[in-house]
């Protein structure tokens, strides 16, 4: 294991920042790029790659990590967001994972994502543990983007149930996924099941994914659990949305992973100053629980549950 | 008329309202639409005004003009730039799903509200970090038919920019995608209101329903304006943080080489950078925002050899 410093980001009143990464494996090999929080609210996806750091670092010590791979974890990118409890680069808001490929002459943000890039380019596969834009915990679970490059059947190596492929908007030619197989690098997003929260068996969970998925491509010599089955492979637009009509304190009755039945109660929405019940949020089919809103408080029109449907 | 666009429940004793303000009635549409982002006020002041001038003077226009002063209410209510919660770009978000999150059922709720309209003003006032000149901004695929619309805003500059796919997500690319010709001003800076750049685009809004056959008081006289693309700006970043100490005024034509500011260290009173500029022209953005990064934009200086009136549609 080799740590190194990657760049630094220098910032006015505040000492220079060190985007750190840990190197296994061949220092040339370029196998596998591991890229946790690149936004100051992913704990998780930091903690996932904390945990994965150690797991490495064991498997190289005991010799079972190929002499000839190499891998890369990034942990984290902006402790500069993370340090003052802020999602977006503190400065001014932008996202780091609306930049991609970066511009090494641009603003700030866009700096920061050329040399991230440049860091994280060149793998022949890339995994980004990365959050959802809408409250909520989702089924973990692993996310192509459907560039027309994608090898979908290279993500069933991680061992996850499921395996969900998105048409890329506008707004996401701008990732770092949708970038990295732009550049001929597999990418692969996978979703734990929290973000703000260090969840410790989601975290075993992604972290195993991440080794099986090197096991499977011969990098670590190292009998891991098999995957349960085939993984489903399905398109995001399958998923059942059950959407909020009224506002109001969000009680779950179902979590990620709960089979439900058609009309079975997942959630209810009450008044917060009187319980009065406001709405009861029901199956609209028979299928699994895959993605459920976490905040506490839910407006109107707002994903309160995506079902995946069997 | 004050109609409600979208109106929903928040979680609670609350509800978000989009309103506009529909005036007239039958014939031509405008739209003129603001408050996208919570913290551009500059619009305020502008549909304050023609809400005010169309009322006292219904002798000199027809047709029908909705106001959309709050795009994102939420957020200009609590000056934050996004929408609150979800912190998202609402002009991110167009043209918005039926079926989506909340953002994105209101975002689709709007485009359809203004589908079909003759035309859509959509006015931005930068963001708290940068001055702009009054300008409108046109993607140089819809460049023919809207340049000709944008002279009549009376503004100083078009800028006719690169397209760019994370656009597409716009409000006013969602619009001309459909056939609804929207022109974005930009002028001022976020958190102010800059009067005399409002009055200037008011009468731009006159000539512009002049020409569309809406107004039919006295035309007003607008500028030629200086019509230029990306080849012809140039950026000027900072090379390190510190403190931006300006030296120039904004709006003015600057000299190649001509000191733009200077990047300084409040700890040790240091100099760390002197920013010449890169090109003759004029200045038509500039930092406002005094706390710079690396990569913070400083200043956008359009080059000289950009002519005026020239017509790159």
């Amino acid at each position: 294991m080799k740590e190194e410093i990657l760049f630094t980001i220098d910032a006015p009143y505040r000492p220079a920042l060190p985007v750190r990464g840990w190197r296994f494996g061949s220092p040339e090999g370029r196998d596998l790029a591991v890229m946790g929080a690149l936004r100051g609210n992913e704990i998780q996806q930091m903690y996932v790659c904390g945990r994965l750091i150690q797991a490495l670092q064991t498997a190289e010590s005991e010799g079972a990590l190929s002499p000839d791979c190499g891998i890369l974890v990034v942990p984290c990118a902006n402790q500069f967001s993370m340090n003052v409890g802020r999602r977006f680069w503190a400065a001014d808001n932008t996202d780091i994972n609306r930049m991609f490929p970066g511009y090494d002459q641009g603003e700030t943000t866009q700096r920061i994502a050329a040399r991230l890039f440049g860091a994280l380019q060149g793998y022949r596969w890339g995994v980004h543990l990365t959050s959802f834009y809408l409250p909520g915990d989702h089924l973990p679970h692993v996310r192509m983007m459907d560039t027309g490059y994608q090898q979908v059947e290279e993500a069933a190596a991680f061992g996850l149930p499921y395996i969900l492929v998105r048409s890329p908007q506008a707004y996401d030619t701008t990732t770092l996924n949708y970038n990295w197989q732009i550049w001929n690098t597999q990418a692969f997003s996978l979703y734990s099941t929290s973000t703000e929260c260090a969840d410790d068996e989601a975290a075993r969970l992604a972290v195993e994914a991440i080794l099986r998925f090197l096991a499977v491509k011969g990098l670590l010599q190292r009998p891991y659990f098999p995957a349960a089955g085939q993984p489903r492979i399905l398109r995001e637009n399958a998923l059942h949305t059950v959407l909020s009509h009224a506002g109001g304190l969000m009680l779950n009755r179902r979590a990620p992973g709960d089979r439900v039945e058609a009309g079975e109660l997942l959630g209810e929405i009450i008044d917060p100053c009187t319980c009065r019940s406001l709405e009861q949020l029901r199956a609209d089919c028979r299928g699994r629980v895959f993605f459920c809103h976490r905040a506490q408080l839910i407006n109107g029109h707002e994903v309160a549950f995506r079902l995946l449907p069997e | 008329m004050v109609q409600e666009v979208v109106r929903l429940p928040l979680a609670v004793d609350e509800e978000l309202a989009v309103r506009k303000n529909r005036l007239g009635g039958g014939g031509k549409r405008l739209c003129v639409v603001t408050g996208t982002h919570g913290d551009e006020l500059e619009g305020q002041y502008v549909v304050w005004r023609l809400n005010r001038l169309l009322r006292e003077q219904p002798q000199h226009w027809k047709g029908t003009v909705d106001i959309y002063p709050a795009m994102n209410p939420l957020g200009i209510s609590t000056m934050t730039r996004g929408i609150p919660l979800c912190d998202l770009d609402m002009n991110r978000t167009f043209p918005g799903n039926e079926n989506g999150s909340m953002s994105e059922y209101i975002a689709a709720r709007l485009v359809a509200d203004m589908q079909g309209a003759d035309a859509v003003i959509d006015i931005h006032a930068s963001n708290i970090f940068l001055r702009e000149i009054p300008q409108v901004r046109i993607n140089v695929n819809t460049a023919a038919r809207l340049v000709p619309m944008a002279r009549h805003l009376n503004m100083d500059l078009i800028w006719v920019h690169a397209a760019a796919t994370v656009l597409e997500s716009t409000l006013a690319h969602s619009l001309n995608a459909l056939d609804t010709p929207t022109l974005v001003v930009e002028m001022g800076v976020g958190n102010r209101l800059t009067r005399a750049w409002g009055d200037q685009l008011i009468q731009g809004i006159l000539s512009l329903m002049a020409s569309m056959g809406m107004w039919t008081g006295p035309v007003p006289q607008v500028r030629d304006p200086i019509v230029s693309s990306d080849g012809h700006v140039s950026f000027v970043n900072s090379p390190c943080p510190g403190i931006l100490i300006p030296a120039v005024e904004h709006g003015t034509v600057v000299h190649r080489g001509e000191e733009l500011g200077l990047v300084a260290d409040p700890l040790t009173g240091e100099i760390l950078q002197r920013l010449p500029s890169p090109a003759d022209g004029l200045l038509f953005t500039l930092r406002e925002y005094p706390v710079v990064y690396e990569g913070s934009l400083i200043a956008r200086i359009l080059g000289a050899d950009t002519e005026k009136g020239e017509d790159e549609a």
